[in-house]
Parts: structure tokens; C-alpha cells; sequence
């Protein structure tokens, strides 16, 4: 699976898309994670645009990049998250540890 | 019960069959004029479902995965999703928010997002048996001139 990236002064924003399920997830997470490995940034930025579904696998990407990102004493940031993704994601509570921008998480 | 219309769907509990199950629920559902955030609602329940099966309930094998759905009066969707696997020994600990036996890819909020997104969740197990989710969804009746 081929993600678009873009880094910018330690800034890492990788564009997510499509279904997120179990099904998809193992890939997306060993995707996401050799993109850090490699800049290493201070803030990692997952963008949700372009996601057309989401269940619970999503939560534990997103979960399993804040594990990546505190070792390298990083934030994570998510935003443009659609309403059927932000439902998801506003269920497990994960504001509490990530930081949404823009397109709010609460459906 | 007295059911307006049903349907059944079986498939191996492979990972693939994840995204088809959902899609199909959701074209019987549509039957009862779902918005689309209902829609989104009963698919991601029934992706947590079926995951379920296929992480836990077959977790080194492949098995049978039995999904009944039925239209029921007052504009419901009910939905069985069944499987004969290992079964869950303790399933007020299985429902507990952040609880996985999954590892790393799993956040353990699969029961959680069944139980906010559907009208009611029933889950009955016996270990070594299979386990049940029951599920039922009232969609909201709009738009109707009578």
C-alpha cells in the first residue's frame, strides 16, 4: 500500500484513505510506522480526508502511531475527519490523547 | 417473532470477507429508508462483529460465519451474527472498553462501538461452543404521509 507523505520542517502529515478495517489495518500500521522510522519527525499529522470507513482497527492505528511518536517525544495530530470516522473515533475517547484539527471529531 | 422480510449470509472468516459483509448488510437494510448515518452506524457494528470472529472466535483457524438478518415490525433490523468457535469465557470482561486479548492491532473498543451504535446488544458464549451477538436497530421512520 502506497500512502502520500509530506514532510515539512519535522513535520510529518501522511494522508490516509480508503477502509480502515482489520482487513487493512496490519498494512496501514507498518506503513505509517517506516514512514517515522525514516523522518523521524517532532509532530506526526494523520490525515482522515479521504477515509470512506472506519471501525475499531482505525482507533488502534491511531493508538499504535501516539505509542511511535511519545518514544521520539512527538505529538500526534489528526485531522479532517469525516463524520462516520469521527464517530468511531469520538466512541473510544481518543481525543484524550490525540489532538483533532479542523472537520471535528464529536458525529 | 414475526418477521417482515430476512436474509442469511454465510462466509470463511477471512479478513477479506470483512468489507463484504458489511456492504451486504447495509443493502438489506435499506429496505427501511436508512439515512446515512444509520447506515454508517449498522455497518461499523457489523465490521466489529464479524472481526470478532475472525480475531478471536477462529483465531488460528478458519470457520464458519453465519450471519441472519430479519426486518421486524416498527421499522427494525435485527442482526445475528454467529460462529462456532472458541467461544468467550468471560463476556462482562470481553465488553469492558479497552480490553483486547488481540495485541497491538486491536484497541479493544469492538463490543463498545456494537453497544453505542445499535439500539440493543445481546451476547451469549459458550467456551469451546461459538459464540452470539444479537443486535437490533430501530431506523427512524421520516418523510411518510400517513
Amino acid at each position: 500500500m502506497n500512502l502520500t507523505s509530506f514532510l515539512q520542517d519535522k513535520r510529518l502529515t501522511v494522508a490516509l484513505r480508503g477502509e480502515i478495517d482489520h482487513h487493512s489495518a496490519k498494512e496501514v500500521l507498518r506503513v505509517v510506522g517506516n514512514k517515522i522510522d525514516l523522518y523521524l519527525p517532532y509532530t506526526l499529522v494523520l490525515d482522515f480526508r479521504e477515509v470512506t470507513f472506519m471501525d475499531s482497527s482505525g482507533i488502534a492505528v491511531v493508538i499504535s502511531a501516539v505509542r511511535r511518536m511519545r518514544e521520539l517525544r512527538g505529538q500526534v495530530i489528526v485531522q479532517n475527519v469525516p463524520p462516520q470516522p469521527g464517530k468511531v473515533l469520538a466512541a473510544s475517547g481518543i481525543e484524550r490523547i490525540v489532538k483533532v484539527e479542523e472537520g471535528s471529531c464529536t458525529a | 417473532m414475526k418477521y417482515e422480510n430476512y436474509m442469511t449470509l454465510e462466509f470463511p472468516s477471512k479478513s477479506a470477507n470483512e468489507a463484504f459483509a458489511r456492504a451486504a448488510v447495509a443493502c438489506f437494510a435499506a429496505q427501511l429508508d436508512p439515512n446515512l448515518e444509520e447506515l454508517n452506524d449498522i455497518k461499523t457494528a457489523v465490521s466489529e462483529a464479524v472481526t470478532n470472529c475472525i480475531v478471536h472466535a477462529y483465531r488460528d483457524s478458519i470457520g464458519e460465519i453465519l450471519i441472519k438478518c430479519r426486518i421486524l415490525p416498527e421499522n427494525t433490523l435485527d442482526i445475528v451474527v454467529r460462529d462456532h468457535g472458541c467461544g468467550i469465557e468471560d463476556i462482562a470482561q470481553a465488553r469492558t472498553p479497552m480490553f483486547s486479548t488481540g495485541g497491538e492491532e486491536r484497541s479493544g473498543m469492538g463490543f463498545t462501538i456494537m453497544e453505542s451504535f445499535m439500539t440493543s446488544l445481546n451476547v451469549t458464549s459458550r467456551p469451546g461452543r461459538g459464540t452470539t451477538v444479537h443486535m437490533k436497530r430501530k431506523i427512524v421512520r421520516r418523510g411518510s404521509t400517513d
